[in-house]
């Protein structure tokens, strides 16, 4: 539900970008250009074809039955056209588009939604800890959202919690609850690329990164996916020079993304390796994230995942840290 | 003494509650946690007056709770072997004896928009870090200076926290009926200054108290107003009560004292640049000694602090702060302390910094806070080191070292407690 991030095989190696010719509805275009005018052209191809029924319907009447055979043809180009165009306009969207959707099913799903999780860190030498936590969403105006991430394992850190308003555009305001201490402590906003936990999820894992921040193309769209390559727009402020998402075409969620260095090293994976559909919404049941250097992997399974619970905004405040709400702790 | 019986006996009725409830844990729905400690700590040069050992412990931490549909029951007693102070009474107020109960308190909302929490419960509230201006609830120091975890500095409180929250506002209200002081220096463990006695102190000077203890007169009131304005939390604060520390005198008795005190404050803490800023302010009204006349007695005072924290780098966090303490009424405080007596300063000034830096996955942090005051010419240095060798076995260890110019000032006058600690703690 909250880390969405994707699985699908890569049908092409990283680096060869360049190389790939742009595949779309079977034909191949060498330069996206023409398939960028085309996928633009679109909806004015769209008018022009009621333009062209309404001439053929008026032609009709006009020859008033005669020349049937001559009209059969019409009407046959006319319905292919038709066809084609609609089979074209499911698939015809822009890099921004296919990623505002993708963003949407990632992390929005619903008016708010609970998912318990079970977080497992598998070091280089097989060694594991464990995290356990349920986290609560609540989606705000203006994309803006709350989240309540409630620990129960390991002992050292149970009953925390930890309290996001995530501003997009700006710094999030973040809390942490030490029960120990009866304390709200806020936390400095700092960097979202930092390990969330210990763990090989970063903070953006787990409340989104803002689509606004790269620049997005679309590289490439076969049976299954969308592939995007991702450029930061501000290349000081990430450890990233761009990466890579293949994006599930009939559910929106990324399957797979893949991180990379300048020097075109790929450095960092995450993975959906589960998918359901929970009330409607395709969910991400398991989700890996693995850390090619250092060679450790923290595999996340969802489970109590549940949309439109009807949370209040309240419960997003020191009052429900204090006294942790029911949607937690059961 | 009766009292302090009783609540032995209700204490380990507690207790033998929480242990039959571990055994039927799935039918009550109940869950028994807690972590087993043990600190040891030495000093790092003789003190004439205490030990070489400061700490040397054994605790066993067990805390249950228990969720019912109306109420939420919270207990958690701690268990302890301690070789360095003589164990022989349980005194739950002062935390000494085999046993301390840090929490056993009901929680429940009589209505939408009320939650009350009554009994033994840790509070805080306020801006500092490890600075409090306007929290009055009760600290731990001898714990804080000498090596336990950084989460006894906070002693509990008796105490019943009623809130409210309006639209427009949180409300909250703690009625302490007998008056909670801190876990103050007693020279039991800790040397300190007796300025009664013009010299360092320890375990043979004892400081005698004559505490406020009778219940629903020597009571303590804590008040505070708190909202969110756009991401600034606002906060405006009350507190009537007495100074939590032994700050009086008495010389007839010969004790120290604990004398009134009230407090009004404000706070406001938010996003500024990339880190988080805070302010906050008090005054303290010495009831008194309201013409700050009465040299045994302390002046009203002006408090103040001034925070700011930010991610330097990833997983790398600094925070600094400036703190005051203003005397009112200076000259007459002046004019009324005999020659021979050494004087405060009209103003402490104070300064801190935290350098957080975790390592290894999260699983090594390395922190260091600095207090270090230009106007009393002295300081105290806390490094910790902490690894996560399991998600349960965590091994620590630290040290508190204490430097003044002079004998008698807050941080100077803990010099010969300099000690290096570790510990070893598993968590279940």
């Amino acid at each position: 539900m909250l880390e969405a991030e994707f699985l699908a095989k890569p049908n092409k190696k990283p680096g060869e970008k360049g190389k790939v010719k742009t595949r779309f509805l079977g034909f191949s275009f060498k330069n996206k250009k023409i398939l960028r005018f085309t996928l633009c052209t679109m909806p004015v191809s769209s008018a022009s074809l009621g333009y062209a029924f309404a001439i053929v319907w008026v032609l009709e009447q006009r020859l008033k039955g005669k020349n049937m055979q001559l009209m059969r043809i019409f009407w046959l180009i006319l319905t292919v056209t038709v066809l084609t165009a609609m089979n074209l306009s499911a698939a015809e969207l822009t890099a921004d588009e296919v990623i505002a959707k993708a963003n949407q099913a990632a992390y929005y799903a619903g008016k708010d939604g609970r998912s318990t999780v079970l977080m497992t860190i598998s070091d280089a030498q097989g060694g594991t800890r464990q995290r356990a936590f349920t986290i609560l969403r609540m989606n705000s105006d203006d994309d803006n959202q709350k989240f309540y991430v409630y620990f129960t394992a390991p002992a050292d850190v149970r009953k925390m919690a930890y309290l996001v308003w995530k501003n997009v555009g700006g710094e999030d305001d973040r809390w942490l609850w030490l029960p120990a201490l009866n304390l709200k402590k806020r936390i400095a906003p700092g960097d979202k690329r930092t390990s969330f936990v210990g763990s090989d999820f970063l903070y953006e894992d787990v409340s989104g990164r803002s689509p606004e921040e790269d620049s997005h193309e679309l590289i490439e769209v076969t049976d299954q996916h969308y592939l995007l390559r991702h450029v930061p727009k501000a290349p000081g402020t990430v450890e990233f020079a761009w990466y890579q998402t293949w994006i599930d075409r009939q559910t929106f969620l990324p399957m797979r993304a893949e991180y990379y260095e300048a020097s075109g090293e790929r450095y960092r994976e995450v993975e959906a390796l589960k998918v359901e559909t929970v009330q409607g919404h395709p969910t991400v049941m398991i989700a890996e994230a693995r850390d090619l250097r250092s060679g450790t992997s923290t595999r996340n399974a969802f489970s109590k995942v549940e949309y439109d619970l009807g949370l209040k905004e309240q419960i997003f405040t020191e009052r429900f840290l204090r006294r942790p709400p029911r949607e937690v702790t059961r | 003494m009766f009292l302090k019986k009783t609540s032995i006996g209700f204490c380990l009725g507690f207790c033998m509650i929480s242990s039959a409830a571990a055994i039927e844990l799935p039918a009550l729905q109940s869950d028994l946690h807690g972590f087993l400690d043990a600190r040891y700590g030495q000093r790092l040069q003789d003190d004439p007056h205490e030990d070489d050992q400061i700490l040397a412990e054994a605790r066993l931490q067990l805390e249950l709770s228990r969720m019912g549909d109306w109420a939420t029951l919270q207990l958690k007693t701690d268990f302890y072997y301690d070789d360095v102070v003589d164990q022989d009474d349980i005194d739950l107020e002062e935390g000494t004896g085999w046993l301390d109960l840090r929490e056993a308190n009901l929680s429940f909302s009589p209505q939408a928009i009320t939650d009350i929490k009554i009994g033994r419960q840790i509070l805080t509230w306020g801006t500092g870090d490890l600075l409090f201006i306007n929290d009055l609830f009760p600290k731990d120091w001898p714990s804080f200076f000498s090596g336990r975890h950084v989460d006894y500095l906070k002693a509990p409180s008796d105490a019943a926290l009623i809130s409210f929250f309006p639209e427009w506002a949180n409300i909250d209200v703690v009625y302490t009926p007998g008056f909670d002081a801190d876990r103050y220096i007693t020279g039991e463990r800790i040397s300190y200054w007796n300025p009664a006695l013009d010299r360092r102190a320890g375990k043979e000077d004892i400081i005698k108290t004559d505490r406020p203890d009778d219940w629903f007169k020597d009571d303590e009131w804590s008040l505070r107003l708190s909202r969110n304005l756009a991401g600034y939390e606002v906060a405006l604060y009350g507190y009537d009560g007495y100074w939590k520390s032994p700050a009086g005198f008495d010389p007839l008795a010969n004790k120290a004292t604990f004398p009134r005190l009230r407090s009004v404050g404000a706070s406001i803490r938010g996003n500024l640049g990339k880190g988080i800023a805070s302010v906050e302010t008090g005054y303290y009204d010495s009831r008194d000694d309201s013409n700050g006349k009465d040299p045994l007695v302390p002046n009203s005072e002006w408090r103040g602090l001034l925070g700011y924290e930010q991610e330097l780098m990833q997983n790398f966090t600094t925070g600094v702060q400036y703190y005051f303490e203003a005397m009112q009424d200076y000259v007459r405080y002046r004019d009324s302390l005999p020659a021979t007596v050494s004087s405060k300063d009209e103003w402490r000034h104070l300064l801190t910094m935290r350098l957080t830096w975790q390592l290894l996955n999260q699983n090594l942090s390395l922190s260091l806070f600095n207090f270090w005051s230009p106007s009393d010419q002295d300081g105290y240095l806390r490094p910790v080191v902490a690894y996560k060798i399991t998600d349960a076995w965590q091994v620590s260890a630290g040290a508190n070292f204490f430097w003044g110019e002079e004998d008698h000032t807050f941080f100077g006058q803990f010099d010969n407690n300099n000690n290096i600690y570790a510990g070893l703690r598993y968590s279940f």
